[in-house]
């Protein structure tokens, strides 16, 4: 089977391993006979609510941020007809926050979003960065975050995980990324997937639901020890030092 | 009030020396520390002393080697008070200046997060700024950040003094100064920018640049398809550049007004650019064009930027990565001197290495995989290596995390005569230094 793949705006949503995620997917679809074809959607470039099954959003930095939002403002209909007809999103620190409903910044410089996650994002005065662990449906999820923006659920929103150690959404609520359907938006930026690869494989799985017509489909168990001995490690860093390593 | 400066001179002076008495180190930045909380103002009237005034050098990459390159090249014309070993943030500029007694110049090395403060407070006569890459975003924060504090830094510094800038680099080349250089030969141009290139847009209109050549990452000649901003006119360029694999490089060095061939006993175009910045700092300092040549010529490598050590009867080559850029020059410069069959990388992930290691994903390591039989991963974060080569296609791994098991490991595999590739990040080619000195082994040549 084919999955296909939009990756948003690769030139300038990229700023960490975006294409490492993508490395990740295209690999655990092809060792269990699956191809994942990946159209590079960018400015000025029609998104068709129809052609792809998994669209993909990465980290950018602030210019590169807000050059895609006003462009993406264009493409927000297609994208949440996209989503409410079972396509599986991924989108990554800087592309997480393009699809809130906007972005509130320091002085004025607010952002349009997508408004496909239910969550309300402003700029914090001091960036959140470090290692971050979080424990989910999904079992243990561990990464890296750097952003500046805080991210509220709504009322009733449903979290990608709870924070273990980190900061997660903003630092307070305990709360990490967001989850609706088969949407997934999170601060975890950099090579999430390689190390978390059960968040991969469910991610694939929604894709392959939507390509299907049917359910998420069991995907064949692969040896994940180098992935695990990296999960370990990072979860080690994430967790506060007077704890055993 | 103020203490006496040489009463506060002679108390940090006693402070390195019981530094390097307890072990705690070379004594490089502790001494300096001690001073910045007696008297901060200490470092700008250290600075004030030296009769020659300061010369500054910044970058991403590179800063290490240019400052070494042009310390060689002044070193003949003046005393050099210059903080070699790279204790480069203000208090190793404080522990510099503390301990240069009868030195002329300041050559001084500068973190690029530090640099406004630096310049600021020593008010130099001469500044060279190489390039900004994407590096360490968890300590420097977003690039453009970087570059907005440079842009004032500059803006701040009287019209008297000398600024270089590498004009190949968007960022760095529309920086207020009176010195552009860069490269001009389209013939060892790569053919696209790569993944990691960082600056590719117009600072004004925000449309990608085009450019005629791309040297490496986005250094390069450039220009806004709207025509906000192009490379500027190069006062001090290499032309008609030869690489020699491994072993070295050769340019012509064009000065305004005269022309020398200069050859510099590292490979690399990244080295290119390292001698062309030494060059025009050289250059803004009263150099002239044969003195520069002579100086390139007599220089040997930084301390672990590329390093061949002799372990019995085989070698190690060290080449220092840190972040995407150089370590994508670092793969095209050992792919280009004839593919390895064997590699240890080791990567880190301690403060001066970046706590976050997602950089590694944005390295073109395929071409040296591709040649690869085998690749020993290690490091604290080896895992996190090991997946990059598995996602990559690549089978071969050995995942040995402790450093000196790597080594071992490395050279057991390395045929006799044979030569072992190591590209650790900073603090692993600090541990690696360690390793091998211990074991009698550091007596460092140049090939």
């Amino acid at each position: 089977m084919n999955i296909r793949v939009a990756h948003l705006y690769p030139d300038y949503l990229n700023i960490y391993a975006d294409r490492g995620n993508i490395a990740v997917l295209a690999k655990r679809a092809a060792w269990r006979g699956h191809e994942l074809d990946v159209d590079e959607i960018g400015m000025h470039d029609e998104v068709r609510p129809d052609a792809h099954d998994l669209y993909y959003l990465g980290g950018g930095q602030d210019r590169e941020q807000l050059l895609v939002a006003h462009d993406l403002a264009a493409k927000a209909a297609a994208l949440k007809e996209g989503h409410a007809g079972g396509a599986a999103f991924l989108a990554v620190c800087g592309g997480y926050q393009l699809l809130v409903r906007g972005y509130r910044g320091h002085q004025g410089d607010d952002m349009p979003g997508v408004g496909l996650l239910p969550l309300e994002t402003f700029a914090g005065e001091r960036r959140l960065i470090g290692n971050v662990l979080l424990e989910s449906d999904l079992g243990p999820i561990a990464g890296f975050e750097n952003h500046a923006g805080r991210t509220i659920l709504d009322s009733g929103a449903e979290p990608l995980g709870r924070v273990v150690s980190g900061f997660g959404n903003d630092g307070a609520s305990g709360y990490e990324g967001c989850r609706l359907g088969r949407a997934i938006g999170t601060y975890l930026h950099g090579p999430l997937l390689p190390r978390n690869p059960r968040l991969a494989d469910w991610i694939l799985a929604q894709a392959l639901a939507h390509r299907t017509g049917g359910e998420p489909p069991e995907l064949a168990p692969l040896d994940d020890a180098l992935e695990a001995e990296a999960q370990a490690m990072s979860a080690r860093r994430a967790r506060p030092s007077r704890r055993p390593a | 009030m103020h203490v006496p400066l040489g009463l506060e001179v002679a108390a940090a002076r006693a402070v390195a020396g019981l530094s390097r008495l307890v072990g705690a180190g070379g004594g490089t930045t502790v001494p300096g520390k001690l001073l910045s909380i007696l008297d901060p103002g200490a470092v700008d009237r250290l600075a004030a002393r030296l009769p020659a005034g300061i010369a500054v050098i910044s970058a991403t990459n590179g800063k290490t080697t240019t400052a070494a390159m042009a310390a060689e090249i002044l070193c003949p014309r003046f005393e050099l008070a210059h903080n070699r070993s790279g204790a480069n943030l203000l208090s190793g500029v404080a522990s510099t200046l503390l301990a240069a007694d009868g030195a002329q110049l300041g050559l001084l090395e500068v973190d690029e997060a530090a640099l406004p403060e630096v310049m600021r407070r020593v008010r130099p006569r001469a500044v060279c700024l190489g390039n900004l890459f994407r590096d360490q975003l968890d300590r420097y924060g977003e690039l453009e950040l970087v570059a907005e504090r440079w842009r004032a830094a500059v803006d701040a510094l009287p019209g008297d003094t000398l600024v270089a800038v590498n004009g190949d680099d968007p960022l760095v080349g529309s920086l207020r100064a009176q010195i552009h250089y860069g490269l001009d030969d389209p013939t060892v141009a790569r053919p696209s920018l790569q993944h990691a290139a960082d600056s590719k847009y117009c600072v004004v209109c925000g449309e990608p640049l085009v450019y005629a050549a791309v040297y490496v990452g986005h250094l390069g000649d450039y220009r806004c398809p709207n025509g906000h901003m192009h490379r500027p006119r190069l006062d001090v360029a290499a032309r008609n550049v030869e690489l020699h694999g491994l072993e070295c490089a050769a340019f012509d060095l064009d000065l305004p007004g005269a022309s020398a061939r200069v050859e510099i006993g590292l490979p690399g175009l990244y080295n290119v650019y390292n001698a062309v910045g030494a060059a025009a700092l050289a250059h803004a300092l009263g150099a002239g064009v044969a003195e520069i040549a002579d100086g390139l010529g007599r220089f040997s490598a930084a301390f672990g930027r590329f390093e061949r050590i002799a372990v019995g009867d085989k070698k190690l080559l060290l080449l220092l990565i840190k972040n995407p850029a150089g370590a994508n020059e670092a793969v095209r410069t050992l792919v280009d001197g004839g593919a390895p069959k064997l590699a240890v990388i080791a990567l880190n992930d301690a403060i001066a290495d970046g706590r976050d290691v997602s950089w590694i994903w944005d390295v073109d390591f395929e071409p040296l995989l591709a040649g690869l039989d085998k690749l020993v991963a290690s490091g604290e974060r080896a895992a996190e290596l090991g997946l990059r080569a598995k996602y990559a296609g690549f089978d071969e791994i050995e995942v040995v995390p402790d450093l000196a098991g790597a080594l071992d490991r490395g050279l057991e595999l390395t045929p006799p005569g044979g030569e072992l590739v190591v590209l650790p990040t900073y603090t692993a080619m600090i541990e690696l230094q360690r390793i091998v000195t211990q074991r009698g082994l550091k007596k460092a040549y140049w090939s």
